[in-house]
């Protein structure tokens, strides 16, 4: 056991739901905090350096919201910094607080954030304007077109079907009845998905993910502090990152740099954090899976990424046999993951902290029975830039 | 307890510069009725929409380079679903590759029945063959022009 590894010592997070009008955006900042630092056990002065997770302002509708959420993180007298990676912010945070511990100048780091997307009238209208004013953004990009022309390139290169994307949302919603925490917990059939309406084609309104409130928080710490303090951790092993081109359009055409179908940069990013966690063979060596996934359809190239099947597309058939389900050969957002719950700025934050749950084993009834090694996932931007991580008990 | 609510509105206004690349791009659309890209003098490739640098070399691109007006469907989404402040649907755009290009040009389709999205799926397959239309008053903007089924 090496004496540098850095370790999950507290988690919370919000009942997920569309809107929360109990709570101001710093109050549920709050929420999350008060779980994380309750589940750890220490109280604020022992937090001496704190990662802030927000995307963009425009989605809660405050600008440079980081400041009103100092408070909230006992952000006073303390390095204080905002991450912003889109839709990966929150594995990002996990990241730079992991880098805050792991560079040895700082035993305990608080990550925390929160996000009220319902509370934001045009989600696609904000996002439309991540695109670059010259060329893309006069034509009306939203991130849900966006991957819908992903989904039809995955369609033509490895034969999903819209069925297919179906089962995806049938079985992630079927995870979230069993997580309290998720927003979306009914279940639905895939003639239910198959009938919503069309969305973007082929995505449907069902294929889609909510808009969510909620906060989110976790505390790392280094080793030598949870052994000195006596206390309970599981372990980040393997931390990656890897960004795309900006430009979509060269994800495709004649020697393509990627393909817009698969999320290549999600494969190198982790390929970078198994090789750090020593892990060789993924399919045989990898629990549990929370994979940052918004739309059904993403599901399948986050699979093939962190190669939990053999090759590019195997995930259709494998998701068909059951493979990823609770019970499976290796189960994916046993949480209903990002389908069912997407408050954007802790959104891969939560990616991370079920998969802590998962190999603590203290996930409840969505626990995946003798999970040990789990991965979790961000995608942020124009499917442009991804995080991932290792982590084991 | 009775809980409140107070809506806002942002509304914000912004003059955005296009720099020397993508002004040359506009100009020749608006007075050409041409689509140009431009070659990274390394790899040879025809970065289109024009880029003043290649992502992949971190050059500089050097020669200018007509493409099209034929090309071939990449990707291609239809929209059913109405955004604030986005077209009203339905629509359908995508992704291009002009011949002479080596990446894909965003554009939207049009002349294509999207009554039935399924059955319009069918006809903008990735690899179907479409020409380039130009509108007949152009503003030097991306709206200038559109995709076509080839005859």
């Amino acid at each position: 056991m090496s004496s540098d590894r850095v370790g999950i010592i507290g988690i919370g997070q919000s009942e997920f739901r569309s809107r929360r009008d109990d709570a101001s955006y710093p109050d549920l900042v709050r929420e999350g905090v008060s779980r994380a630092m309750d589940d750890a056990g220490l109280d604020f002065d022992a937090i001496q350096a704190v990662v802030y997770s927000l995307s963009p302002d425009a989605m809660i509708g405050i600008g440079n919201a980081e400041r009103l959420g100092i408070d909230a993180v006992g952000g006073r007298n303390k390095p204080f910094l905002r991450i912003n990676t889109g839709g990966a912010t929150g594995i990002s945070s996990v990241a730079a607080a992991y880098y805050h511990v792991a560079s040895g100048m700082f035993d305990v780091v608080l990550t925390a954030g929160a996000d009220k997307i319902g509370e934001c009238g045009d989600s696609q209208t904000v996002l439309n304007k991540i695109w670059d004013p010259s060329y893309e953004r006069p034509l009306p990009l939203g991130t849900i077109n966006m991957l819908a022309m992903s989904a039809v390139r995955y369609m033509e290169r490895y034969g999903m079907t819209e069925e297919d994307m179906a089962l995806v949302t049938v079985k992630n919603r079927r995870h979230a009845s069993l997580n309290p925490k998720a927003h979306l917990r009914k279940e639905v059939s895939v003639q239910d998905v198959l009938d919503s309406r069309i969305i973007s084609w082929p995505i449907k309104l069902l294929d889609c993910c909510p808009q969510s409130s909620g906060g989110a928080a976790l505390v790392l710490a280094s080793e030598r502090f949870i052994r000195d303090n006596k206390l309970d951790a599981v372990w980040i092993t393997g931390v990656g990152g890897a960004a795309e081109t900006y430009w979509m359009g060269d994800r495709m055409g004649t020697a393509p740099t990627a393909e817009h179908a698969d999320a290549y940069a999600l494969a190198r990013s982790f390929a970078k954090s198994y090789a750090m966690a020593g892990i060789t063979d993924p399919m045989r060596q990898v629990h549990v899976a929370e994979l940052y996934a918004p739309f059904s359809n993403t599901e399948f190239h986050s699979i093939d990424s962190a190669r939990l099947v053999a090759k590019l597309g195997d995930s259709v058939p494998a998701l068909r046999d059951g493979d990823f389900a609770i019970g499976g050969r290796i189960p994916v957002n046993p949480s209903g993951g990002t389908l069912c719950t997407n408050a954007i700025a802790v959104t891969a934050m939560a990616r991370v902290a079920e998969i802590a749950l998962q190999v603590w084993g203290r996930a409840g009834a969505h626990q995946v029975k003798g999970a040990k090694l789990g991965i979790a996932s961000g995608n942020g931007g124009d499917h442009q830039i991804f995080g991932t991580m290792v982590i084991e008990a | 307890m009775e809980l409140l609510e107070r809506q806002e509105t942002w509304s914000i206004t912004y003059t955005h510069a296009l720099g020397e690349t993508a002004s040359y791009f506009y100009t020749k659309i608006r007075d050409e009725a041409a689509i140009y890209g431009k070659r990274c003098a390394k790899t040879d490739r025809v970065l289109v929409p024009p880029r003043s640098f290649s992502d992949e070399t971190l050059l500089p691109t050097t020669d200018w380079v007509k493409v099209g007006p034929g090309g071939r469907i990449e990707a291609f989404t239809i929209v059913c679903e109405k955004f604030n402040k986005l077209p009203d649907p339905p629509y359908a755009f995508g992704y291009v590759l002009l011949d002479g290009a080596d990446t894909a040009l965003g554009g939207y389709f049009r002349s294509i029945d999207l009554t039935e999205p399924a059955a319009a799926a069918a006809k903008l397959k990735v690899g179907t063959r479409v020409m380039t239309t130009f509108a007949d008053q152009r503003k030097g903007e991306m709206l200038d022009f559109w995709f076509e089924l080839a005859a």
